[in-house]
């Protein structure tokens, strides 16, 4: 069925249209293209001469140095020790930061006591206290997972309570009025509420723990990326800077993605 | 069980928002409660199901709930109060955790009320996949599957559109002639209230006073829409309220 009249005036133009745009979405093939594009770029500024070597060498030479890495084996070494400080640093730093999270979420003496402690600690740059951790923690490892440790602590207790505080208060009301327990609510209710907020805190607090591995790493340390960085720079072997830079931000990449797949999995009731 | 409310008053800081309310609510009776915007209507039915507690007066229950009652005084919220995260019968099991049922009892349970409520092609289903109508419904089946004594409705049906309101009614009256719930019923809408109580309390703007109690002896199942005699009484109930929503209206816009 149509309307007839409208049918007939055939003189009309079509309405302009003006909606649409402001919603960006990530096209998976630009990425590569983008990073190729520059590499290449790079590449061919360094062959011609346009790009000095004594200001940055081609990545050509950086993948030489990493491949020098891969077949003396230090590469596992390295990445071993790293990882080893970083997991386990994050790990403690995010479970402690949770639990402080909760207590400062749920109970009024822990935020009136907590809350203000953790505004004046979290912007301290941890690499400040260094030589604090050291004496506490000793030159081993129990200082350098105690940086990461304390770097990551401080997002998550803050992603944590924060996302606490935005659990929908009409949610708890239910619990309460179907006669849920106190534990019940927190774990049912209020903790799955937080969780989007808690692993976005998550994912800052990765990109923390990389950049403090460096700081953590300037303490004496043999083997690890950072410290692999540390001695390149020293050295002024800009090839094995660059190349440790880039195995630093791989780890990075991969965290996120990581992280990325958690949300998807822990999160896939949301739209 | 019946319950009985004594000489609540009740404010809040400086703003007095309940005055001396005296109600009876009487087993297998729907009590709907109308009023003006901010007249105390949400907070009078938490006082009702201990939520929130009144500055001054008490509610009494009245004999004992059911043996087989899991929780007396259940709510349905007008928001729906669904956890996200959990599916369906996820959000019914959530309120059968806490009591000592096993696992074959739960399943049998929150079968039955899906049923009851014509959801059991949805038990999978997470809420945002869910229409209004149907998430209210979900809500419904949750509170059902406690066996409440008393149902406490908040405007349970003002988020949704007027054909799945005119739906979910026909639901609650059909439930009623099944069950004979007991509930208190707080709603704007006087249509809604001349529909399914038997007794309706009229309450003035704020401080929430009663204003009137209208009692309708007709069954539920013969209040058809274009009823002459309800009409009357919607009627009368607007002329009732109309003075007190306006003022009340001017109120808020004085205070802002
Ligand atoms: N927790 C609170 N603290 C302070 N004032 C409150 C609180 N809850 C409600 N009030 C005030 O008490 C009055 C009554 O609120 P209530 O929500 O009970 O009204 P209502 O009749 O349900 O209104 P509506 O029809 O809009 O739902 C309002 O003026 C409100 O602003
Ligand atoms: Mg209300």
């Amino acid at each position: 069925m149509s309307d007839k009249s409208v049918e007939d005036t055939l003189t009309g133009k079509p309405v302009p249209f003006r909606g649409g745009g402001f919603l960006p979405r990530p096209k998976k093939i630009v990425a590569p293209i983008v990073f190729i594009g520059l590499i290449a770029f790079w590449e061919w500024g360094c062959r011609t001469g346009f790009i000095s070597p004594l200001i940055l060498p081609a990545p050509s030479e950086a993948f030489e140095a990493f491949m020098n890495l891969v077949n003396t084996g230090l590469l596992w070494q390295h990445l071993a020790a790293s990882l080893q400080r970083l997991l386990i640093g994050w790990f403690s730093g995010t479970m402690l930061g949770i639990i402080v999270g909760t207590l400062i979420g749920l109970f009024s003496i822990a935020r009136s006591g907590l809350q203000p402690l953790v505004s004046a600690i979290f912007p301290i740059p941890k690499i400040a206290l260094l030589p604090l951790f050291i004496i506490w923690f000793g030159i081993g490892e129990g200082s350098k997972v105690a940086t990461i440790l304390f770097g990551t602590f401080f997002p998550t207790v803050i992603a944590t309570y924060g996302g606490i505080d935005n659990v929908d208060r009409g949610l708890i009301r239910m619990g309460q009025s179907f006669g849920l327990t106190r534990m019940s609510i927190i774990r049912k209710v209020i903790l799955p509420g937080a969780l989007p907020a808690i692993l976005s805190g998550t994912r800052i607090s990765a990109a923390i723990a990389i950049i403090l591995l460096v700081a953590a790493e300037m303490i004496a340390a043999e083997y690890g990326i950072g410290a692999y960085i540390l001695i390149a720079g020293s050295l002024m072997a800009t090839d094995q800077l660059i190349t440790g830079v880039a195995i630093l931000s791989c780890l990075g990449l991969i965290f996120a993605w990581i992280i990325g797949r958690a949300e998807k999995y822990f999160l896939k009731w949301r739209a | 069980m019946d319950l009985n409310l004594r000489n609540i008053t009740h404010r809040y800081d400086e703003v007095e928002v309940l005055r001396d309310i005296n109600l009876d609510i009487k087993q297998g009776q729907i009590v709907c409660i109308i009023g003006p915007s901010g007249c105390g209507k949400s907070t009078l039915l938490r006082m009702i199901g201990g939520l929130e507690r009144p500055a001054s007066g008490e509610v009494l229950q009245l004999g004992d709930p059911p043996a087989d009652c899991l929780n007396p005084l259940t709510y349905i919220f007008q928001d729906f109060a669904l956890l996200p995260w959990r599916t369906v019968e996820g959000n019914i099991s959530l309120v059968l955790e806490n009591h000592p049922l096993d696992a074959a009892a739960r399943e049998e349970i929150i079968a039955d009320v899906l049923a009851r409520t014509k959801l059991s092609d949805f038990r999978k289903a997470y809420p945002r996949q869910l229409s209004g109508g149907m998430k209210q419904r979900v809500a419904i089946a949750r509170a059902l599957s406690v066996r409440p004594a008393v149902l406490l409705m908040d405007e349970p049906l003002s988020a949704l559109d007027s054909q799945t309101r005119e739906l979910l009614m026909d639901d609650l009256v059909d439930l009623w002639e099944k069950e004979n719930y007991t509930a208190a019923y707080v709603t704007h809408n006087l249509a809604e209230a001349v529909r399914l109580g038997h007794k309706i309390v009229v309450l003035s703007r704020r401080p929430g006073e009663i204003r009137d109690i209208v009692e309708i002896a007709m069954p539920l199942s013969d209040r058809t829409s274009e009823n002459l005699e309800l009409e009357a009484i919607q009627k009368r109930l607007w002329n009732l309220m109309r003075d007190e929503a306006r003022a009340a209206d001017m109120e808020l816009v004085d205070e802002r």
